[in-house]
C-alpha cells in the first residue's frame, strides 16, 4: 500500500513534465520533420524527399545568411561577455550587502518591460532625428543629422544589450562561490592581476562563462524582433527567413526545413564551443 | 461544497439558456485595422444580439492562420480578393458564400460582379467585396515635389530619402512604371520570371536610394511625419491621414496607374457562426455604417451610397489624390495565381540581401 502509494505520488509528480515534453515540444517537432520532408510538386500534390532541404545548399542566400547570423550572435556573445565580466566581478567581489543587491537590481530593472518597448526604446535613440543625433547637433560636434539606426552596429547594440542579464547572473553566482583567501594566496605567492585573473579567477568562472555564453549565443541566434526593427536594408537574419517562409510564403515546407537545419546547426555550434572550452553540458548549464 | 455545487448548478443553466434564449452566437472576425471600429460593433451588438470578438491582421497571416487551423478558428474573415481563389486551390480554407443570404442591392453593382468573377473557384463563388482602395506614392510634396511615379523613387534627387516595401505591390508597381504589364503575364510563368528579373535588376540599380525598407503602416507614417522619408510608396490612407497634420504630405496616384485592392467577406471553412457572419454583412453594407466604417478606416466601401456619409475633408483628399483618369487608370488586382509567390519571395529575398 505504502510504496503503491509513493510510487503513485511519483508519477502524478512526472505527469506534468513528461505532457510538457511530449504535447509542446516532441510531437509538434515530428510533425514539422514531417512537413519539411514533404517536397510540393504542384497545387495540393506532395511527395517525400529531401528536396527542401536541398534547398538550403544549392541557394547560396540561404546558406551566406546563415553564416552571417551565426557569426553575428557570435561576437555578440563575446561581446557581451566582455562587457558583462567586469560588471559580474564587480557585483560579486568588490561590493556587499544593499550596494550588491541594488546593483543587481539595477541589471535587472530593464528586463521588466518587454523586448518590444526596449527595441523601440533604441530606435528613438538612435534614429536621424532621434536623442543622440539632436544631441550631437546641439553641442556642435556634428553640423549635420546622423542616422545611427538600420545598420549591423544597431543590431549588435540591441542584442548585447537584450542578453546582458542572462551573462550577468551566472557569473555572479560562480564568482560568488570563489573563496577571496584564494585570490590573496595567489598575490601572497607573487602573483599580479593578469595571473591571478588567468589562473584562479577565470578557471573558477570557466562553468559560469560557458553556460552563460550558451544562453546569449541561443538567444541572439533565435531573436526575431532586434534584428528586423534595427536592422537596415541588407541585414537579414536566419529567423527571419523562416518567418517570411511560414507567412508571407505560404511556404511551411522549406520553413520547417529551415527550422531543423538551425536547431541542427545552432546545436552543433553550441557543441563545438563545448569541445574547444573543454566543459560538459552537465557541469555548466546542468548544476 | 454544497455552496459550490449549487452555483455551479446555477451558472451551467445561465450558461444553457444564454445559449438557446436569443439564439445569439459569437462571431470571430478576422480583419484589418479600422473596418471593425468600436461603435459599429456595439450598434450591432444591440440590434441582433450577437456578439463580436474582433482580431486584426493581414493578408498574409489571415492566410496562414487559417490554413494553420484548416480553416477553423474563425467566421468571418476579410483576405484582399487576389487571395482568395487561389488559396483556396491550394489550402481549402474557405467555403462558398450563400449569396441568397446577403442584401445584394446593398452593394455598387459593378465591384460586386468584378469580385464574384475574381473569387470564384470551381464554379463557387467565395468572397463579396467590403473596403477597397490603393497603394501608390506617399510624397512630401514640398521636397520632393518631382515623384510622380514609381521609378521616380531612383532619382538621385531623392537619395537616401525613399522607403518602399519590400513586397509584391512593390515588384508589380515597379514592373508597370517600367512599362511592362505584369498580370497579362500572370498565367504564362516564363514571361512573369522575364518581367521579375528586369524587375530585380531594377530594384537592385535602386537600393541605394533607399533609407529602409519599411514592414508597419506606422513605420512609414513615422519615417514621413518626422521628415527622414519624403517620398515612399505606401497605401492612400497613410497618405491621407498623414495631410491632416502636414499638408505638404499626400498621396500621390501615379502616372502609370495606383494599384487597386478590394477586401472582402469569406467564410473560413470550419467557421460556426455562419448565421452572424451574414448578419454582420448586410449589417455594415447599410450605406450609414459603411459611412462610419470609412470614418475609421480611411477607406471607400463596396456599400451603394456608403460614399454620402463621409467627412468632407477626407472626400476632398481622395478627389484631389484622385482625378478622373487616375481613377480609369488603377490597375486592380487580379486573382494570384498559386506559384506565383514562391517565384516572386524568390526575387524578394535576392533583393534584401544583394548589396
Amino acid at each position: 500500500m505504502n510504496s503503491a502509494q509513493s510510487r503513485l505520488s511519483l508519477l502524478l509528480l512526472f505527469t506534468p513534465f513528461v505532457l510538457w515534453l511530449a504535447l509542446l515540444i516532441i510531437i509538434p517537432h515530428i510533425f514539422m520533420l514531417l512537413v519539411s520532408i514533404s517536397v510540393k510538386t504542384g497545387v495540393r500534390e506532395y511527395v517525400t524527399g529531401l528536396g527542401n532541404y536541398m534547398v538550403f545548399f544549392t541557394e547560396p542566400l540561404y546558406w551566406n545568411t546563415f553564416t552571417r547570423t551565426a557569426f553575428m550572435s557570435i561576437s555578440a556573445t563575446l561581446l557581451t561577455l566582455l562587457i558583462g565580466f567586469p560588471v559580474a566581478y564587480y557585483i560579486a567581489k568588490l561590493t556587499r550587502g544593499r550596494t550588491k543587491t541594488t546593483l543587481f537590481l539595477m541589471c535587472l530593472i530593464p528586463f521588466w518591460v518587454s523586448e518590444l518597448v526596449r527595441t523601440f526604446g533604441w530606435m528613438i535613440l538612435l534614429r536621424e532625428t532621434g536623442v543622440f543625433s539632436s544631441a550631437l547637433q546641439y553641442f556642435g560636434i556634428v553640423s549635420e543629422p546622423i542616422e545611427f539606426l538600420y545598420n549591423d552596429a544597431a543590431i549588435m547594440i540591441g542584442l548585447v544589450y537584450t542578453s546582458m542579464l542572462f551573462m550577468v547572473v551566472p557569473l555572479v553566482t560562480t564568482l560568488d562561490s570563489l573563496d577571496d583567501s584564494l585570490i590573496e594566496a595567489g598575490y601572497d605567492l607573487g602573483g599580479n592581476g593578469i595571473t591571478v585573473l588567468r589562473e584562479i579567477i577565470i578557471p573558477h568562472a570557466m562553468p559560469g562563462i560557458v553556460s552563460g555564453c550558451i544562453v546569449v549565443f541561443m538567444l541572439s541566434l533565435g531573436n526575431y524582433l532586434t534584428p528586423i526593427l534595427l536592422g537596415g536594408k541588407d541585414s537579414l537574419w536566419f529567423t527571419g527567413l523562416i518567418y517570411d517562409q511560414f507567412i508571407t510564403r505560404f511556404n511551411w515546407e522549406l520553413g520547417s526545413a529551415f527550422g531543423f537545419l538551425l536547431l541542427i546547426l545552432s546545436s552543433t555550434i553550441v557543441w563545438a564551443g563545448l569541445k574547444l572550452s573543454g566543459q560538459s553540458l552537465t557541469n555548466t548549464v546542468g548544476r | 461544497m454544497k455552496k459550490i455545487l449549487t452555483s455551479g448548478i446555477a451558472l451551467l443553466a445561465a450558461g444553457v439558456m444564454g445559449a438557446t434564449s436569443a439564439q445569439a452566437e459569437t462571431l470571430r472576425l478576422l480583419t484589418w485595422g479600422g473596418y471593425a471600429p468600436e461603435n459599429v460593433i456595439e450598434m450591432f451588438e444591440k440590434e441582433t444580439g450577437h456578439t463580436v470578438e474582433v482580431t486584426k491582421s493581414n493578408n498574409e497571416e489571415m492566410v496562414a492562420k487559417l490554413r494553420a487551423t484548416n480553416g477553423g478558428g474563425f467566421d468571418l474573415a476579410q483576405p484582399s480578393q487576389d487571395r482568395i481563389a487561389g488559396a483556396q486551390a491550394e489550402f481549402d480554407i474557405y467555403k462558398p458564400i450563400d449569396l441568397s443570404k446577403i442584401d445584394e442591392s446593398l452593394f455598387i453593382p459593378s465591384m460586386l460582379e468584378a469580385t464574384k468573377g475574381n473569387t470564384t473557384y470551381n464554379g463557387e463563388v467565395y468572397g463579396v467585396p467590403h473596403v477597397w482602395g490603393t497603394s501608390g506614392l506617399v510624397v512630401n510634396t514640398a521636397e520632393a515635389g518631382d515623384v510622380k511615379d514609381y521609378l521616380d523613387l531612383c532619382d538621385a534627387s531623392v537619395a537616401g530619402k525613399v522607403s518602399y516595401r519590400l513586397k509584391r505591390p512593390t515588384l508589380i508597381g515597379f514592373a508597370f512604371s517600367m512599362g511592362l504589364d505584369p498580370f497579362a503575364a500572370y498565367n504564362d510563368e516564363e514571361a512573369y520570371k522575364d518581367i521579375l528579373s528586369k524587375v530585380e535588376a531594377k530594384l537592385i540599380e535602386c537600393k541605394p536610394n533607399v533609407k529602409t525598407y519599411w514592414d508597419g503602416g506606422d513605420e512609414i507614417k513615422n519615417l514621413l511625419r518626422s521628415g527622414e522619408v519624403v517620398a515612399s510608396m505606401a497605401w492612400d490612407t497613410g497618405g491621407w491621414s498623414l495631410n491632416e497634420d502636414n499638408a505638404d504630405i499626400t498621396f500621390v496616384a501615379p502616372e502609370a496607374g495606383a494599384l487597386g485592392w478590394i477586401d472582402t467577406f469569406v467564410l473560413p471553412k470550419r467557421g460556426r457562426a455562419d448565421e452572424a457572419a451574414y448578419a454582420w454583412i448586410n449589417f455594415v453594407m447599410q450605406p450609414e455604417i459603411a459611412a462610419m466604417i470609412t470614418t475609421s478606416a480611411g477607406n471607400f466601401t463596396a456599400s451603394q451610397g456608403g460614399d454620402a456619409g463621409v467627412d468632407e475633408a477626407l472626400k476632398a483628399r481622395y478627389q484631389a489624390s484622385f482625378p478622373q483618369e487616375a481613377i480609369d487608370n488603377i490597375k486592380w488586382y487580379p486573382t494570384v495565381p498559386a506559384n506565383l509567390e514562391t517565384l516572386e519571395g524568390a526575387v524578394l529575398d535576392r533583393v534584401k540581401a544583394a548589396n
